[in-house]
């Protein structure tokens, strides 16, 4: 981990929507250690700004990261051509520690957050005899909205369902919300670690009835997300509660984050 | 045999009770299992394949709005007035299911207390799961602001 940027070069941009697209990005000279799934880096596009951006890839040292484009800074980092050249400051945060689920994994994401549970389900497909079942639940808008489709195929170990909001025309599969996936995977309750990323309502309901069918608090995991500016734990612009997300999280158990989400306005 | 859904919901002797008036059914892929408006006097509980729930727009195709899966109730609308579909559903792919008339159905319940209470439980609670999960849906919660606009 370093405090100022290292430059960082982008050796490929690929659109995974009309608003979101992954850069690719390998060290233009000393290479940042260190980066696990879960875990963040700030991206830093020169002249414009900062911003906060998962880890959606890790591969013979190349970064991968999803960045949708809806500020100045991410709108930048979208728009950068392969050579083009990003400040990457990190890694940051708690990772999702895959290495301690020992018994069937649930993989539930909404929207762009599909992209820090990537590296989670690349790392459990490498893998498959150190856990149980995989399986993935994904919701999203609609279905050009859906990240990494050309993966997709490969990931349901028993079981990869996507439902969308809305569907095109041609749309074969599930429409309505992730949790109504949940009847279709295969998984022991309280032997299951769940990963959960997405929209916080989404956490949140998803939370609850995986509490329901019987998983542990401490084994669902989830990924929260606040206004992180510094990443180390110093601004405080991050603060849910007593965390500090850019230090604490994103990655927290939801035995404690549950009362924290229970708090209005937090 | 282990249950899940409306099955799941109900005891053994009412679901036993129950399961004495369905008869099994199957849809092509593609067959419209009821329409908008029309009566409702029947429901289903699916026990294979998909089925879509849909809402029809004028001019253009439906939009789908939900999705129903095995052992989901389909059709709640035959227990409260005005008895007519406020959505269209359509098979997927091939489904099988147990159809029940909803007359004799009813008429069951009037003497069987027990069902009647568990049926009606549970559809309460299939009703308020969608009507949950159509509020969510609301926010556009994967939109690129979530729900809502931002402090």
């Amino acid at each position: 981990m370093t405090a100022a940027p290292l430059p960082y070069r982008v050796v490929g941009n690929r659109a995974e929507s009309t608003d979101t697209r992954t850069l690719e990005l390998e060290p233009a000279g000393e290479a940042l250690t260190g980066f696990r799934p879960g875990r963040f880096a700030m991206l830093y596009a020169f002249g414009v700004g900062e911003i906060p951006v998962s880890v959606a890839g890790l591969r013979h040292g190349v970064l991968s990261h999803t960045v949708r484009g809806v500020g100045a800074v991410s709108r930048a980092l979208c728009a950068m051509r392969p050579g083009a050249q990003v400040g990457v400051r990190g890694p940051f945060g708690t990772e999702w520690d895959l290495a301690s689920a020992d018994g069937d994994l649930l993989v539930v994401a909404g929207g762009i957050g599909l992209a820090p549970l990537r590296p989670l389900v690349r790392a459990a497909l490498s893998e498959p005899e150190a856990h149980g079942r995989l399986n993935v639940l994904i919701g999203a808008r609609t279905p050009q909205d859906l990240l990494y489709r050309r993966e997709l195929a490969a990931w349901g170990r028993p079981y990869c369902g996507v439902t969308v909001d809305r569907p095109a025309p041609g749309w074969e599969g599930e429409v309505g919300v992730v949790t109504a996936l949940l009847d279709r995977a295969s998984f022991t309750p309280q032997d299951t670690t769940a990963f959960l990323c997405g929209p916080e309502v989404m956490i949140r309901a998803t939370a609850r009835e995986l509490r329901h069918r019987g998983i542990p608090p401490e084994r669902i995991r989830i990924s929260l997300e606040r206004n992180m500016h510094c990443a180390t734990g110093h601004c405080g612009h991050c603060q849910l509660g007593p965390l500090l997300l850019c230090r604490d999280g994103p990655v927290v158990g939801y035995d404690r984050a549950e009362p924290l989400l229970a708090v209005r306005e937090l | 045999m282990r249950h899940a859904g409306v099955l799941a919901a109900l005891r053994e002797g009412p679901r036993a009770r129950l399961l004495a008036l369905g008869r099994e059914v199957s849809f092509a892929a593609g067959t419209r299992i009821f329409e908008e408006g029309e009566r409702a006097d029947r429901f289903w509980i699916i026990r294979n394949g998909t089925v879509n729930l849909d809402i029809h727009v004028p001019g253009r195709p439906a939009a789908v709005v939900d999705t129903l899966g095995p052992e989901r109730l389909l059709g709640w609308s035959w227990l409260c007035p005005p008895h007519q579909w406020h959505l269209g559903a359509e098979a997927v792919g091939q489904v099988r299911a147990w159809e029940f008339d909803a007359a004799e159905v009813l008429s069951l319940c009037k003497d069987d207390h027990e069902l009647d209470h568990e049926l009606l439980s549970y559809v309460v609670e299939v009703i308020g799961r969608r009507l949950r999960a159509a509020r969510t849906r609301l926010l556009d919660l994967y939109g690129p602001y979530g729900s809502g606009p931002q402090p």
